[in-house]
C-alpha cells in the first residue's frame, strides 16, 4: 500500500485507507482510483498528484 | 486549424507563476500541445505550493525542500518558456503587447494575468515597523524560517485562516504564538461565534495565546533584544518576532495602469475574461462576478474553465459549493462559507470532540457550514448538499 500527495496542497492519498466517504473503499489502489477524481481538498485531478514512497 | 496559422504563431502569455499561473498552463497544455506558451515571472519562477507555506515548519520543511520543480523543469514538462526575474512593467490592449523591465515588447495571442495578491501591510508607528514579518511566497518563507532561528515567541496580527495557520505551524517549533485581532474571536469571518470559541479553546490548550478586540499600534526594538508592540488598548506585549497576516490585497496595478477594469481585484464576467479584449485574470487577482476567493478550489476551477474557452470553447467558469481546510492540526477545521449576502441562520452544536455548524437559508436548505474536530468526516456528506454558487 502506497500514499500520494497532492502537489498542490498536500492532501495524502493513502491506499489503506482509500476516501470511503468518496465512494472510493479502502485497500483501492491508485491506480484503480478513476482518472476523473479529483483532490478533495482543493480540486487538482489524479493527474496532477505525484507519489510519495512510505 | 485551416486559415488560422498566423494567429496560432503568437504565444498565449501568462503573467505570473503561481499556483493560478501554472495551473492555467498545466489544463492548457492538456488541450492544447501546439500553441506556444510563455509565462513570465517577476521571481524564480519555480514551481511550490502556497498553501503549504503556513504548515511547513511541522513537516520541517525549508523553503529548498517545498521548492517542488525549478522553472526548468516546470518549462520542459510545460513546453513552454518560462522567464523567470522577468516584471511587467506595462501592458498596451490596442497593440496585443507587453513590456518587459528591460523594455522588450512581447506580442501575445492572449494574456492571462496571474499576478496574485499582496499582504495588506497594517498601519504601523515604531522603530521595528519594518521588521514585520509577512509570508506571501516561497521566498519570504525562507526569510520566515531564517528569522525563526533563536526566537521564542512570535506575535501573529490577525487571527484569520493565515494567522491561525501560523500559529499552529510555529507550535511545532517549540514558539510561543500570541495572535492578536481587532475582532473578538479568531476566524471571525468565516465562522459563528459558538464555533470560533470552540476552535479558540482547543488552540489555546495546544499552546497558542489569544489577545483579540486590539490592534497593535507601535512595534519598537527592545535594548538587549526582541520587540515591544503597542496595543490599541494601551496594553502591551513582547515578542521576539512580528507575523503580519491580516489579508490580502489583488495585485491590480498593471491591469488599472492599462485600463483594464478593476474593483477589489482585476474584475472578470464568468469566462474570465477582462474588460479588455483576449486578457483574462485568475487566481487571487481575480474578481469574477465581484467574487474576490483567494483559495486554491476557485482557481482550478476557473484554470480548467479558462484553458477551454483559450481553446476555442467558451466555457463559464463553474463554483461549486467549495470548502475550506483550515490546516490547524490542534483543531482540524472545514468552512464551506454561504455565498455573500445569503439570509439565514447559523445552527450550531457542539460536544467535547465535535462542533457543526449549518448555515440555513429560510427555505430550509444548507447553504455553507463548518465542521471542526471529529466533525470534519462529514465534509464529503454535507458538502453535495450545498447549491453551487455559480452552476455549471
Amino acid at each position: 500500500m502506497k500514499q500520494y500527495v497532492c502537489l498542490v496542497c498536500g492532501f495524502i492519498y493513502d491506499e489503506a485507507l482509500g476516501m470511503p466517504e468518496d465512494g472510493i473503499p479502502a485497500g483501492t489502489l491508485w491506480a484503480d482510483v478513476p482518472a476523473n477524481w479529483e483532490c478533495p481538498d482543493c480540486g487538482v485531478s489524479k493527474a496532477d498528484f505525484e507519489m510519495v514512497a512510505i | 486549424m485551416p486559415g488560422e496559422v498566423a494567429s496560432t504563431t503568437l504565444p498565449v502569455v501568462v503573467i505570473g507563476s503561481g499556483l493560478a499561473g501554472y495551473a492555467l498552463a498545466r489544463e492548457f497544455r492538456k488541450l492544447d500541445a501546439e500553441t506556444p506558451l510563455l509565462l513570465l515571472s517577476r521571481d524564480h519562477a519555480g514551481f511550490y505550493s502556497k498553501p503549504m507555506l503556513s504548515n511547513a515548519l511541522a513537516g520541517q520543511k525549508t523553503a529548498a525542500s517545498l521548492l517542488m520543480k525549478p522553472a526548468e523543469k516546470m518549462a520542459s514538462e510545460l513546453k513552454a518558456d518560462v522567464g523567470a526575474g522577468v516584471s511587467v512593467s506595462a501592458i498596451d490592449t490596442t497593440a496585443r503587447t507587453v513590456t518587459t523591465g528591460d523594455d522588450e515588447v512581447i506580442a501575445y495571442r492572449d494574456l492571462v494575468l496571474a499576478l496574485g495578491a499582496d499582504p495588506i501591510r497594517p498601519p504601523l508607528a515604531g522603530d521595528a515597523a519594518d521588521a514585520v514579518l509577512s509570508v506571501n511566497d516561497l521566498d519570504d518563507y525562507a526569510r520566515f524560517a531564517d528569522a525563526l532561528e533563536g526566537a521564542k515567541s512570535v506575535a501573529i496580527l490577525g487571527a484569520g485562516l493565515i494567522g491561525c495557520e501560523f500559529a499552529n505551524d510555529l507550535l511545532h517549533r517549540g514558539i510561543t504564538p500570541t495572535v492578536l485581532d481587532v475582532a473578538d474571536r479568531p476566524l471571525s469571518r468565516l465562522l459563528p461565534a459558538e464555533a470560533s470559541a470552540w476552535l479558540r479553546v482547543r488552540l489555546e490548550a495546544a499552546g497558542v495565546s489569544f489577545r483579540l478586540g486590539v490592534a497593535a499600534s507601535r512595534v519598537d526594538r527592545v535594548d538587549g533584544g526582541g520587540l515591544r508592540l503597542t496595543l490599541s488598548d494601551g496594553g502591551a506585549l513582547r515578542a521576539d518576532r512580528v507575523l503580519s497576516a491580516i489579508g490580502l490585497q489583488p495585485r491590480t496595478a498593471l491591469a488599472a495602469a492599462a485600463g483594464i477594469e478593476v474593483a477589489r481585484g482585476i474584475t472578470t464576467d464568468r469566462l474570465l475574461a477582462t474588460s479588455a479584449p483576449r486578457v483574462y485574470a485568475v487566481g487571487d487577482c481575480a474578481e469574477v462576478l465581484g467574487l474576490n476567493l483567494p483559495y486554491v478550489m476557485p482557481l482550478m476551477q476557473q484554470s480548467r474553465a479558462l484553458a477551454a474557452t483559450l481553446c476555442g470553447r467558451p466555457t463559464p467558469v463553474p463554483y461549486p459549493a467549495m470548502p475550506v481546510m483550515v490546516k490547524t492540526p490542534a483543531c482540524p477545521t472545514i468552512v464551506c462559507p454561504p455565498p455573500p449576502g445569503a439570509t439565514g441562520a447559523w445552527q450550531v452544536m457542539s460536544s467535547a470532540d465535535a462542533c457543526e455548524a449549518r448555515f440555513v437559508g429560510a427555505d430550509g436548505r444548507l447553504l455553507g457550514f463548518a465542521l471542526l474536530g471529529a466533525a470534519t468526516s462529514k465534509k464529503q456528506a454535507w458538502v453535495v448538499e450545498v447549491p453551487a454558487w455559480l452552476a455549471d
